[in-house]
């Protein structure tokens, strides 16, 4: 019971970094519509930026500042040059997915390019000591701290979408772009702002999962990349708290496979909740399912 | 639309494109190519070892690209699992060729001519029926969920392959009978190709294109669309895994590493690059895309940066790949030189892909 309770909280901190990419990847998602493939990339340079920022002896506030803010312009840039151009010729949307792989490949081989392939150890900012808890259970301090950022994010991106002007206008822009558009909302200035957030999120995730599993390389972010997609579609693509919900469960779901079954099969676990998942809801947890019209 | 209304017209044309230009060039190509092979036996070593083996991964390629080709182009419907039935095909004739012992009443030339065609049919087999069962409850969903589904079921064949006894887990299947030659994924590269460019302009092939255009309409025409998809995508798979079977004994060992995400990926390029719905398009580019990296070669590290970026720039100027859904053939250089001389330019109407995927 002890190891399971274990498991749960290990769950809780590796499920919330699933979390904040998963934001990013439904934030994008429910405006253009668009699976896109390079935000686990994002996630790398983020964890890159930090591992920098870190080695150069910065505050730790300042590591995060500058983990979220380079992704969040990689996030900006990727959207300007390369998705832009697709919309505005009116590209069939299988092109669109296609450049998000071509750009996730992109960023995946440049970072092989200057970072080298090899996999370097992220330095040890917190002891990895870990804290007693009742009935045996322990918890790190890594993983405290990546618990309550995820929260303050989290509860901030809530607020900021639900009460400021332009979290409104994602809102209606996903809703109806067209009719949006006619209500005097910027569409292009809202999906740059959608990408910088979502780039932020995985940035942060980057750091985070650089100080709780200590190892980074330039490919880091293709499986976790997938795995919070898969766990945005759980939750129901689009809509933010199933992002939060699926990032948790996934993550979850991968520490119990781990820890009982065996950690060869983690990978599977992700795909297979994926695929009972669009069999039985496709529309995710929280997703409300649509019809199509002729 | 275009594809709808003029069916029968199409239908002639193509065949009368295959007759006049396809057929006679494809054989004029094959036959070089088998000359030049042979001259080895007559003392002239013009083919290089080095060289035989980028023709036999172009082979290979050629089989993956038109296959993905036939469910991505022709029906319309996102997959990105293609390596996940490249090693169902693999594993299954690689295990198979290692234990099918020694047969006493021939000799071991003839064995292996007869035993590889039965190992790599099987290995087709089993990976058609991995698309069958895969296929079926998946292809209810459509456009970036079911990319995403056959993605997920790529990524889950190859964690059994890393986790079953049979497979040998991470460390892979070695010492694969060295089978494939040149002359082997030649055959099999040319019986796809005409397999599936038949398929394309069959009723069969029409129905698909049907289904790609128009989901709703294709029904509402009576054609039976699960049928139609499913069909697709198991025979899409079947010829997956025959060139699994000759990829594993081509290089003689096999791991899961080898399908992974990036494999499917390197598939769906050459399928976009040469145009989806293109035939001769992803024979092109699966040669191109095979010759490519090395080429690249002494550009090191930069090359798959300039890969990435070369497919992002095509992508945003010519999103149907470069010959869209065209088929390529002597009447675009009869075209070429016409128009250079001065002479009016055959009116080939090019077919642009307008709406791709069915998203």
């Amino acid at each position: 019971m002890s190891q399971f309770l274990q498991q749960i909280v290990n769950g809780l901190s590796l499920g919330s970094i699933y979390a904040l990419i998963a934001l990013g990847y439904t934030m994008v998602y429910g405006i253009i519509r668009l699976i896109n493939f390079a935000h686990g990339d994002i996630y790398m340079v983020g964890a890159f930026v930090g591992y920098f920022a870190f080695r150069a002896g910065l505050p730790l506030p300042l590591v995060f500042f500058l983990a979220m803010a380079v992704p969040a312009l990689f996030g900006l840039t990727i959207e300007f040059f390369a998705y832009r151009p697709l919309r505005k010729r009116n590209a069939p949307r299988i092109a669109a997915l296609i450049t998000a792989i071509g750009m996730s490949l992109f960023l995946e081989n440049l970072g092989i390019l200057i970072f080298s392939p090899d996999p370097r150890p992220f330095p040890r900012v917190f002891t990895n000591e870990p804290i007693y808890f009742a009935g045996g259970v322990t918890i790190s301090i890594p993983q405290i701290l990546t618990l309550a950022f995820t929260s303050v994010l989290m509860i901030s991106l809530t607020l900021f979408i639900r009460f400021t002007r332009t979290g409104k206008a994602m809102r209606a822009v996903s809703q109806d772009a067209e009719a949006a558009q006619l209500m005097g909302v910027n569409i292009d200035r809202i999906i740059s702002v959608t990408f910088v957030i979502g780039s932020a999120l995985a940035g942060a995730a980057g750091v985070m999962v650089g100080i709780l599993i200590p190892r980074i390389e330039p490919l880091m972010g293709i499986m976790p990349g997938l795995k919070a997609f898969v766990a945005a579609v759980i939750g129901g693509i689009g809509v933010i708290p199933g992002a939060m919900l699926g990032g948790m469960l996934m993550g979850m779901a991968e520490t119990l496979v781990t820890a009982f079954i065996s950690s060869t099969w983690r990978d599977a676990i992700a795909f297979g909740l994926l695929i009972v998942i669009l069999l039985i809801k496709p529309s995710g947890i929280f997703g409300s399912s649509s019809r199509t019209k002729v | 639309m275009e594809t709808q209304t003029t069916t029968g017209l199409e239908k002639a044309k193509a065949v009368e494109k295959w007759r006049t230009h396809l057929f006679p060039a494809g054989l004029a190509i094959l036959i070089l190519l088998n000359i030049l092979i042979f001259m080895e036996h007559l003392g002239f070593s013009i083919v290089s070892r080095y060289y035989k083996g980028i023709l036999i991964l172009a082979f290979i390629n050629i089989i993956l690209a038109v296959s993905l080709n036939l469910i991505n182009g022709i029906t319309g419907l996102f997959s990105i699992g293609h390596a996940g039935f490249m090693a169902v095909g693999a594993y299954v004739s690689a295990l198979l060729s290692l234990n099918m012992g020694r047969w006493e009443f021939v000799s071991p030339q003839v064995q292996a001519v007869i035993q590889f065609p039965l190992v790599l049919l099987a290995g087709g087999l089993a990976a058609a029926l991995a698309g069958l069962v895969i296929g079926i409850p998946t292809l209810r969903l459509r456009g970036d969920y079911l990319a995403i589904a056959t993605l997920g079921f790529g990524e889950i064949i190859r964690v059994v392959a890393l986790n079953l006894n049979i497979t040998r887990g991470a460390r892979g299947i070695a010492s694969i009978p060295n089978y494939t030659s040149l002359w082997w994924a030649q055959l099999f590269a040319v019986v796809t190709v005409v397999i599936i460019w038949n398929i394309v302009h069959s009723n069969h092939g029409r129905a698909m294109v049907a289904i790609r255009e128009d989901e709703i309409a294709a029904e509402a025409m009576g054609i039976n669309t699960t049928y139609y998809k499913v069909l697709s995508f198991t025979i899409g798979a079947f010829f997956a895994g025959v060139a699994g079977g000759l990829l594993a004994h081509h290089l003689t060992f096999i791991s899961p590493k080898a399908f992974d995400v990036l494999k499917s990926i390197e598939i769906l390029l050459m399928v976009v690059l040469g145009g989806l719905g293109s035939i001769t398009g992803s024979v092109i580019a699966a040669i191109v895309l095979t010759a490519l990296p090395e080429v690249l070669r002494f550009l090191q590290a930069y090359r798959m940066v300039i890969y990435a970026g070369t497919l992002v720039v095509l992508m945003i100027f010519r999103p149907q790949g470069l010959f869209g859904r065209a088929e390529v053939d002597l009447t675009v250089f009869k075209s070429f030189f016409r128009s250079r001389t001065g002479e009016e330019v055959t009116s080939r109407p090019e077919k642009r892909g307008g709406n791709g995927g069915s998203a």
